[in-house]
């Protein structure tokens, strides 16, 4: 229906995600599998619907087709309207001024346009590619009940870890007093979630001020922020608490992975009623063979397992034969995993094949790091990959 | 193909009474996460067919909720998509119609404004994947009046009570109709999907009409065999007739045959179509031991599995034991019970410590939403 819009969101969809290496080689890091049915994208976007936030820019950028594919019309997400939706914003050729996005606030620079269109009164900024369920609409009332500028979500992190983020210190009526990204001596232990509200008056006056500047390396966290911090505009923290998980590098997609598994798993994906949409549910039910051995899993539609599978992530259509042991690993859509194949500690990409009697990775008590094997590599009999190993070419 | 689609939601419904109370024959669950009309609807989806209607009679709300808009079948569409056909009387009637004729009296308005030319009508517990391009394919080739879809197999009893027998000459032109067939033994019988000109399948509506007759495979079939060039349809795959609660088990059992999953699910480009439900993929603990089983998403397997049809949303719970069994959505089982040949419905709660069983010729049933 056509109403003035609260608040409309912009997710950042358009990052190479360099650190998964074979994984993002085609495909941007929101693209990449999750959980088995998933794809990255599907919890920013599924938290935007469940929080009633139903106009949605995609900005993307690196390899975007399938991702474009993948988001069609939204409508998986229920993000297919009469007024509003889900809309993919990609670079475009213009009379003047235009060019592939240069930071996060260029790529929002640039589509001002789009959100002029909705003149909504906040608008939420939001990266593609952290696993978590938030309810964005919290932070909204939080946001407009504050009659902040900015609200930033963060997320409290081990001391540990601190200097891995942006650390806000904030006084005790979540006014943020200072800003250090990845600083060497932290001085607090919040950490900003890359979530943010912008009143859109604001943020429009931030974004044409840091175009203007020729110094300005066109990022958020980098220069509006500070920016903003040094005028002394009115900047809220939120404060979320909840599993939160950026699956930037090989060892955290993993871990993040693992995370739903267990007695009681750290993510549970079935509690509660949040859920999470995809696309692409054409499977039939998984069939499990007389031979099979399944422990700790967790396994897609349309599967036809008939080997031993442990601690691991299934994706859909995967055959794993008699004989074939697939442990602490992660299968995408469309692997085969042939008799008498080991997989271990492992992530392999979408319609790989592990051909008979082949090792991939070792055990990840023993091993260097995880094994990954890019899409469609097929795996010859008998072929040992070492752990580690990225593996992009057939062997 | 030039063709509309309509699917009788309510034929058979006295098949499996246990299952019906409260649904049609069509949303009865099947295989795992699929309910009886999908495979009708994805058939003619298929073999792009893209308006359909629906005949229904009652307790049809379930139907309704699984069909939506029919955007699962790619049936939400500006030209044709899908079609609810609740029922419709004349003037005064009081009853609900009580026959395959009659039903199709009712939707006389839907065939008489539609503007294909063929209309191919399908029940909606045909479990079967089939071609229906094909299948037109013949009944042109072969210039019929109507295609009568077949299939020649060993008729066993309950299952004789409950189809159509035909006999065929050797150019397969259909010689004799026998509703029900009555005798057990090797016998064609209709698999209740068939192929006739939407003129034609008027005209013979309105006339039987007049004549007061009652039965579309004995009057419309039967008494027009020396008149009209019907004609039968060997479908020469698997297909499934539901007669009764020991052959709903033994069918949803059939899917655990690679050969009968494959023939069903895996044919290139003839997926079948159901309502998505966004489920998480199903959980296995370190309790979980499964065996030779069919398991749907979004259910949490703690304990043993052997043998069954696991549909979505369901939770066995540890020390816990189902085998040669189908357990409907969103059924817990509670821990260390037992179940052995059961059929439970939908939301069934079964707690601690239970121990049920039914046989093979005889499962074990629990209503939907039992607590026990």
């Amino acid at each position: 229906m056509i109403y003035k819009k609260e608040c409309l969101a912009m997710l950042l969809a358009g990052g190479q995600g360099s650190r998964l290496y074979a994984l993002t080689n085609k495909i941007a890091k929101p693209a990449v599998p999750f959980g088995g049915k998933y794809r990255i994208i599907d919890f920013t976007l599924s938290n935007c619907i469940n929080s009633q936030i139903d106009t949605v820019g995609v900005l993307t950028q690196y390899q975007p087709l399938l991702l474009n594919e993948y988001i069609g019309n939204g409508q998986p997400w229920d993000l297919d309207r009469l007024y509003g939706g889900a809309f993919i914003l990609q670079p475009y050729q213009a009379k003047e001024s235009s060019d592939w996005y240069s930071g996060t606030a260029n790529a929002i620079y640039q589509n001002l346009h789009f959100i002029d269109r909705y003149n909504p009164n906040n608008v939420l900024i939001l990266s593609g590619d952290h696993i978590y369920k938030m309810d964005y609409s919290k932070m909204l009332a939080f946001h407009n009940n504050s009659k902040a500028d900015i609200t930033i979500a963060v997320i409290d992190v081990q001391p540990s870890e601190a200097s891995r983020f942006g650390i806000m210190t904030v006084d005790n009526q979540n006014n943020i007093t200072q800003f250090a990204e990845k600083p060497k001596n932290p001085t607090s232990t919040l950490a900003s979630m890359g979530i943010y509200i912008f009143n859109a008056q604001v943020l429009r006056k931030y974004l044409k001020e840091d175009e203007e500047n020729p110094t300005s390396t066109k990022d958020f966290g980098k220069d509006i922020i500070p920016k903003m911090l040094k005028d002394k505009a009115v900047m809220k923290a939120y404060p979320f608490s909840g599993y939160w998980k950026d699956v930037g590098t090989l060892d955290s997609l993993w871990e993040a992975n693992m995370d739903l598994l267990g007695d009681k798993p750290a993510f549970d994906l079935s509690e509660g009623s949040w859920k999470i949409h995809s696309r692409n549910q054409l499977q039939p039910p998984q069939s499990i063979g007389g031979n099979a051995t399944i422990k700790n899993a967790l396994i897609s539609g349309g599967c036809e397992i008939d080997g031993e599978v442990y601690s691991s992530i299934i994706g859909n259509d995967v055959i794993i034969k008699k004989g074939a042991v697939v442990r602490d690993s992660i299968l995408f859509d469309g692997v085969v995993v042939e008799s008498d194949a080991v997989v271990e500690y492992s992530i392999i990409d979408e319609n790989v094949t592990v051909s008979n009697k082949a090792k991939v990775g070792e055990a990840k008590t023993s091993a260097k790091g995880i094994t990954v094997v890019g899409r469609g590599i097929q795996i010859g009999a008998k072929t040992v990959i070492k752990a580690g190993s990225i593996v992009e070419k057939d062997m | 193909m030039n063709a509309v689609g309509i699917i009788f939601s309510n034929m058979h419904d006295n098949n499996v009474p246990e299952l019906t109370r409260s649904r049609t024959m069509a949303s009865v669950p099947f295989g795992g996460r699929y309910r009886m009309i999908d495979f009708a609807l994805s058939n003619m989806v298929n073999s792009h067919i893209s308006k359909v209607g629906v005949i229904t009679r009652n307790n049809y709300q379930s139907l309704m909720d699984h069909l939506g808009s029919g955007k699962d079948w790619d049936l939400a569409r500006k030209n044709g998509g899908l079609i609810i056909l609740p029922p419709f009387g004349d003037e005064g009637s009081t009853t609900l119609y009580k026959s395959r004729l009659e039903a199709l009296k009712g939707v006389s308005a839907f065939i008489d404004r539609s503007t294909e030319e063929y209309v191919i009508l399908s029940d909606s517990d045909n479990i079967c994947n089939i071609d229906i391009e094909k299948i037109f394919k013949y009944h042109m080739d072969n210039q019929a009046d109507i295609t009568v879809v077949c299939k020649t197999d060993n008729i066993e009893d309950g299952t004789c009570r409950v189809v159509t027998g035909y006999k065929c000459d050797k150019n397969n032109c259909i010689t004799d109709v026998c509703s029900p067939l009555g005798a057990v033994g090797k016998a064609t019988v209709g698999i209740n999907l068939y192929v006739i000109k939407r003129t034609l399948l008027a005209s013979l509506i309105r006339d039987a009409a007049a004549r007061g007759e009652s039965s579309f495979e004995l009057d419309i079939i039967g008494k027009n065999l020396d008149k009209l060039k019907i004609i039968a349809y060997e479908h020469d795959g698997v297909f499934f007739i539901i007669s009764n609660m020991q052959k709903y088990l033994e069918c949803n059992l059939a899917m655990l045959d690679k050969k009968v999953r494959d023939e069903l699910f895996n044919l290139p480009y003839r997926a079948i179509y159901t309502k998505v439900k966004d489920s998480p993929p199903t959980r296995y603990t370190n309790n979980a031991k499964v065996i030779n089983s069919f398991i749907a998403d979004g259910c949490e397997i703690d304990g043993m599995v052997e043998n069954s049809i696991i549909f979505r949303d369901v939770k066995i719970s540890k020390g816990s034991e189902v085998r040669n069994s189908v357990i409907m959505q969103n059924t817990y089982i509670g821990s260390n019970s037992s179940l052995n040949y059961c059929v439970t419905d939908k939301n069934v709660v079964v707690r601690s410590g239970r121990t049920l069983s039914g046989c093979e010729i005889q499962p074990y049933f629990l209503i939907k939403n039992s607590l026990l």
